[in-house]
């Protein structure tokens, strides 16, 4: 395993996320180490995606804290966290269907610039220049990803492997030091999936933290540094990859659940 | 990329120019030009709604209201204080800032057909004022007397040169607001359209953007309801109804909503036939409009600047 004495990019404390009676999140604790791919795996249902919206401020904790580089940030709404630098994806892929896809990566760039409605507006000099500049950079995006060439399509025209990569491209022009991908190889055929892979190995070159939500054993397993493992809304396992291969409450887990296929 | 291209633009911009001289060689059309300048007011309208439903895809039925206040607010600021006009003008497009921001705030949390009862029923309210406070209204008499535009002692005292005053106003609302739409605003705006979740977690602050486009648009309205009153110099109550605020939204369904185009073809296109091209029809122009309505949403889901598309696509097959 790597040195993990790395200081902790996200620490989550006592989470509780209660929707009136339905305890979603029950008692969460664990932390995430900067520059590492750490799984959340787990059944359906078992709190995964609710932890992401948590996280990124969909909707504050009922209990609990959430520190990012050390600032709690639970009681944060979800554009500031995005400022402050975590980055998401959706299991239902939410692109702007209404946009091409550069345009798409362009609004990742809202929250690193600046330019006003009103300044827009007026198409001030510093206003053609920031959008040179997003322009630049979302393309610059896009070549990261692989999508360059399919930049002036309409983004509700590509194939779902490609509307997930853009979805994380989109993620990445956040500049986010955190990336929350819910799902990315969902669907995906093989070498979609494969593609999928590579890119997250490469977003974690790039010294950019990945928090993963997967359902392929083979990705998470594959990737990850570090995995942990929900049931009903409870952290039942977390440590190495070959930890929780072996670890008999995970196995009950999925295997006494009947829906899973992992 | 959303490009709006110059080309349409200039030539449009020349045969607004050139529209008064044409229309007084050809016998019958001698009124087009002041039927012209209301549909201009009315394209102010048009342009602000468009960007807040057809961009943000935000519903408002109250615009009307705000059309009223710009409207009333010139009206009584002129006459019963004797303020410049383009004082009460700045005036009027500041009270519905203000007015804007107190029904956004709680209301632009609400989505789809809440959104729509809460500006509905603002708008309702405000009918109700304007009839009813007859000590600054006038009440449902409304208000005579309301002075016309002057400036540098330019005197905007014929339909021709109100015209050029009006579709001045039009071209800068138009570029200004083409000018949100292709940046990173409008972008954010279009965003929220298709997915607030993503907007927010992109770093969009959705709620002020609404907020802001909702003023926006509504600071528009308020300035189409002054030149509208000091273009007439009188105002009742009835013009600012609600069946206004629904003819504003056939306006940018006819035109189509999600091309800041299809305000002002709409505008145009609503405005003659309520002003020149329906009065056979009479009293059931209504049924005309809302026969207009559902014509578009059946037919023509992008309205009139969507048929060149519908057209190529047709052709293809």
């Amino acid at each position: 395993m790597n040195e993990q004495k790395a200081e902790n990019i996200l620490e989550v404390h006592d989470i509780i996320m209660a929707f009136g009676g339905l305890m979603a999140l029950i008692n969460l604790n664990f932390k995430v180490a900067k520059g590492l791919i750490k799984a959340i795996i787990g059944p359906n249902g078992a709190g995964k995606t609710t932890l992401f919206n948590v996280i990124t401020g969909a909707f504050p904790p009922t209990e609990g804290t959430v520190r990012f580089k050390g600032q709690p940030i639970q009681n944060l709404k979800a554009h500031e966290i995005a400022a402050r630098g975590i980055s998401r994806t959706f299991q239902t892929v939410e692109l702007f269907t209404n946009m091409t896809v550069l345009e798409n990566v362009m609004v990742g760039c809202h929250t690193r610039t600046r330019s006003s409605f009103i300044a827009s507006g007026f198409r001030l000099p510093r206003v053609k220049r920031e959008e040179e500049k997003i322009r630049a950079k979302a393309m610059e995006t896009l070549e990261f990803v692989g999508l360059a060439e399919k930049a002036n399509e309409a983004a509700d025209s590509l194939p779902l492997g490609e509307r997930k990569i853009l979805e994380i491209g989109r993620a990445l022009a956040t500049e986010p030091e955190l990336v929350c991908l819910d799902e990315p190889a969902a669907g995906l055929n093989e070498t979609e999936t494969q593609a999928a892979a590579d890119l997250i190995r490469r977003i974690k070159e790039r010294q950019i933290t990945v928090l993963l939500v997967e359902h392929d054993m083979k990705v998470v397993m594959d990737i990850s540094d570090d995995i942990m493992v929900l049931n009903y809304g409870e952290m039942i396992a977390e440590g190495s990859p070959a930890e929780i291969r072996d670890n008999p409450k995970v196995i009950e887990a999925y295997l006494g659940g009947e829906e899973n296929d992992a | 990329m959303l490009q709006i291209r110059k080309l349409p633009i200039i030539v449009f911009a020349l045969l607004i120019i050139a529209f008064p001289w044409i229309a007084r060689g050809i016998p019958g059309i001698g009124n087009y030009p002041d039927i012209m300048v209301f549909a201009g007011i009315y394209s102010l309208i048009t342009i602000g709604l468009s960007l807040l439903m057809g961009y943000a895809g935000q519903i408002s039925l109250g615009q009307a209201a705000f059309f009223g206040i710009g409207a009333y607010i010139s009206s009584i600021l002129t006459t019963k204080y004797g303020l410049n006009p383009w004082i009460c003008m700045g005036t009027g497009m500041g009270v519905a800032v203000i007015v804007a921001t107190l029904v956004g705030v709680p209301s632009l949390k609400l989505r789809g057909h809440y959104l729509a009862m809460a500006t509905l029923a603002f708008g309702i309210i405000v009918y109700i004022i304007f009839n009813e406070e007859g000590e600054w209204t006038g009440g449902p008499d409304g208000m005579i007397g309301i002075p016309g535009l002057s400036l540098f002692g330019f005197q905007f005292n014929s339909v021709e040169k109100y015209y050029y005053l009006v579709w001045f106003f039009v071209f800068a609302v138009f570029l200004f607001t083409i000018n949100i739409i292709q940046s990173r605003a409008g972008r954010a705006l279009r965003a929220i359209h298709i997915s607030e979740a993503a907007s927010n977690a992109m770093g969009v602050d959705v709620a002020r953007y609404k907020i802001m486009v909702f003023v926006y648009s509504a600071a528009l309205a308020s300035l189409a309801g002054s030149l509208y009153a000091h273009y007439l110099n009188f105002i009742n109550p009835s013009t600012f109804d609600l069946f206004f605020s629904i003819k504003l939204l056939i306006m940018i369904a006819l035109g189509g909503m999600h091309d800041i185009w299809g305000a002002i073809f709409g505008a145009l296109l609503i405005t003659f036939l309520s002003f020149e091209w329906l009065h056979f029809f009479e009293e059931f122009e209504v049924i005309v409009y809302g026969l207009i309505l559902l014509g578009v949403t059946m037919f023509l889901p992008h309205g009139l600047a969507g048929l060149p598309d519908m057209v190529k696509d047709w052709l293809r097959k």
